[in-house]
């Protein structure tokens, strides 16, 4: 169905969105904050990625002599040890890992919900919008931090069931950004001679608004994900998140923050990460709509 | 004539806050009870007779349905139940104790991210790209990456721990000294929002033709910034209000449980591990009405502020 869009409709689709991404990422690369945070950013992930083989400890190895011991360079416990004796510097790693994957996941969760939703609205439009919209409006109005506090609660404490229900909670927003956009750019000549092509309903809203919306909908994008982030660590600071042996950083703030006075490396490091990678993102979010938003030349 | 277009709005706004506040009555209750694990399952099963009378005292042995229409029903003479874990006193009880701590904190914390936000946020824009700016700016992305169950640790260890100028934790029966961390903490984000919401804001209205005439007129900028600015700039922060309570009543369950702080919030979670439905359901009930009315409020006060927004 998608594939019957002659090549002609597309070959210009195409080549007035690169030009405005190659614009887009020119002026990024100006921006410094977003360049060293994307740096910040790499260089966490691939920590997070290759962290079994950066130390000489496993992340649950339990050492009985050394038991919260400070920063050490001599026996590789750059971080220090918890108070169970296991090594911080895994750990936060680990944490990174589950932290970092919950928010790219379930922003990929309300990435999906919330364009196909505010383009089928903003598209379709008249009652169906107005039904659509008003669901959302409804669904805005509730508290949700404590429903995904209610599910983690009950039904166990999943890593899945975090991703869904975070995912299922931050699509409104994009809904509504999406469907904003769509609105603006439905009754544009390119969209007409879609449909003059015969190019379906279905076919249009994914080929021709959706990459046409993707603009404000990426810069939402990097604002979520550190949303998200901060999300799951403060669900697993509640005690509700990821289980034991393996972390998240929310998990060590929690325990840190127990024994701050007594070991305030268990605190500082993991709420550095934290805090560093949530600027990053929200750095590079900024960047990007300075970027991507014309009116600001 | 205005006036009637008004109230039929506020009317219009209030017959839509009762279906969100019974979906939400709704989607805790069933969520609750569809869950796995019962609030009276211990380690060593009860007798058969005795679980069944326990089951009979709490009306935990009707149909489902039943049990929620008796709960509604309840809801509305303002009966929310026995808890479950504190015998001896109603969620309504326990609600009521903790509310005029928790009230304090989260008003005091909306204040603050109030007045700092919009004071920061207009200060910044008046003085666009400068080290002003730049330093208002920083400060408020700091506010924003920063989450409020970090930076109170990291608080309490300055000022607590280090410093050891205010107390680390507790009540102190409504010390001020008490109240000044976990208020810091709670309004540092909604500090960092409103402020760049209104610097954003407010740089767009300075540059708009109603402000050009104003000072084309001769007014003092002081005048321009106070008496015509303001109002235009303020539309934005005063839609975000709504979110805002809800974030902070959010973050004050967990605020109330750094700092020890004897509030409704720290029921929540309480109630939550210890399957106490009523006590939870409670907490979320009241909570869920609160943010309700509120955004009710706020939307009354968009309406009043913005005329686009009053049509029929």
């Amino acid at each position: 169905m998608i594939r019957s869009s002659p090549p002609a409709v597309e070959l210009q689709h195409d080549i007035k969105g690169r030009s405005l991404w190659q614009d887009a990422v020119r002026r990024l690369a100006r921006n410094r904050a977003a360049v060293a945070s994307m740096i910040v950013l790499a260089v966490i992930a691939l920590l997070a990625v290759f962290a079994p083989m950066l130390s000489p400890h496993p992340y649950d190895e339990i050492y009985w002599d050394r038991i919260q011991m400070p920063p050490d360079f001599a026996n590789g416990h750059w971080f220090g040890t918890d108070s169970n004796g296991r090594d911080l510097f895994v750990r936060t790693l680990y944490g990174a890992r589950v932290s970092l994957m919950v928010g790219v996941l379930a922003t990929a969760v309300s990435l999906v919900i919330g364009v196909i939703y505010g383009a089928v609205a903003g598209f379709v439009g008249g009652r169906v919008d107005d039904i659509m919209m008003r669901l959302v409006d409804i669904l805005y109005a509730l508290p949700f931090m404590f429903f995904v506090i209610l599910l983690m609660v009950m039904f166990g404490r999943n890593i899945f069931l975090i991703f869904v229900a975070l995912g299922a909670v931050e699509w409104l927003t994009m809904a509504r950004i999406v469907r904003g956009q769509t609105l603006s750019i439905k009754h544009r000549p390119f969209i007409e001679a879609a449909h003059a092509c015969g190019v379906t309903r279905t076919g249009i809203i994914f080929r021709h608004i959706i990459p046409n919306v993707l603009g404000p909908v990426i810069v939402y994008v990097t604002l979520t994900v550190p949303q998200v982030i901060m999300t799951e660590s403060f669900i697993s600071f509640l005690g509700l998140g990821v289980q034991e042996p393996l972390t998240s950083w929310g998990v060590l703030i929690a325990e840190g923050a127990r024994l701050m006075e007594a070991a305030p490396w268990l605190l500082v490091f993991p709420a550095t990460l934290l805090a560093l990678t949530l600027f990053a993102f929200n750095f590079i979010g900024d960047g990007l709509r300075d970027a991507l938003d014309p009116k600001d030349r | 004539m205005a006036a009637r277009i008004m109230i039929a709005f506020a009317a219009r706004r209030c017959l839509s806050a009762l279906p969100t506040l019974l979906i939400v009555i709704t989607l805790a209750f069933f969520m609750m009870r569809l869950a796995p694990g019962g609030p009276f399952d211990q380690e060593r099963a009860l007798p058969p007779e005795i679980e069944r009378n326990v089951l009979a005292a709490y009306n935990l042995d009707q149909p489902l349905w039943r049990q929620y229409l008796d709960y509604l029903a309840d809801l509305t003479r303002g009966d929310f139940g026995p808890s479950f874990k504190y015998r001896d006193f109603t969620v309504a009880e326990l609600i009521a104790n903790g509310f005029p701590a928790s009230l304090q904190i989260g008003g005091l914390a909306m204040l603050c991210a109030i007045v700092f936000g919009v004071g920061l946020g207009t200060v910044a824009a008046l003085h666009q790209n400068s080290p002003l700016d730049y330093t208002v700016m920083t400060f408020a992305m700091t506010g924003i990456a920063v989450p409020n169950f970090v930076m109170a640790p990291l608080l309490t260890l300055l000022f607590g721990v280090y410093l050891s100028l205010l107390p680390v934790a507790g009540w102190g029966d409504g010390a001020w000294a008490n109240k000044l961390l976990p208020v810091i903490a709670l309004a540092l984000p909604q500090v960092a929002y409103i402020a760049r919401l209104t610097r954003g804001s407010m740089i767009e209205v300075l540059n708009s033709n109603y402000i050009r005439t104003a000072r084309a007129k001769g007014l003092r900028e002081g005048l321009v910034v106070t008496r015509h600015a303001v109002k235009g700039a303020l539309l934005p922060v005063v839609s975000y209000l709504g979110p805002a309570t809800a974030a902070v009543a959010t973050g004050s369950v967990v605020i109330e449980t750094i700092f020890d702080i004897p509030g409704t919030g720290r029921y929540f979670v309480e109630g939550a591990l210890n399957r106490d439905y009523p006590l939870v359901m409670g907490v979320v009930v009241f909570y869920a009405a609160m943010i309700i009315a509120l955004n009710l409020a706020v939307d009354l006060l968009y309406g009043l502020m913005d005329p686009k927004l009053r049509r029929p």
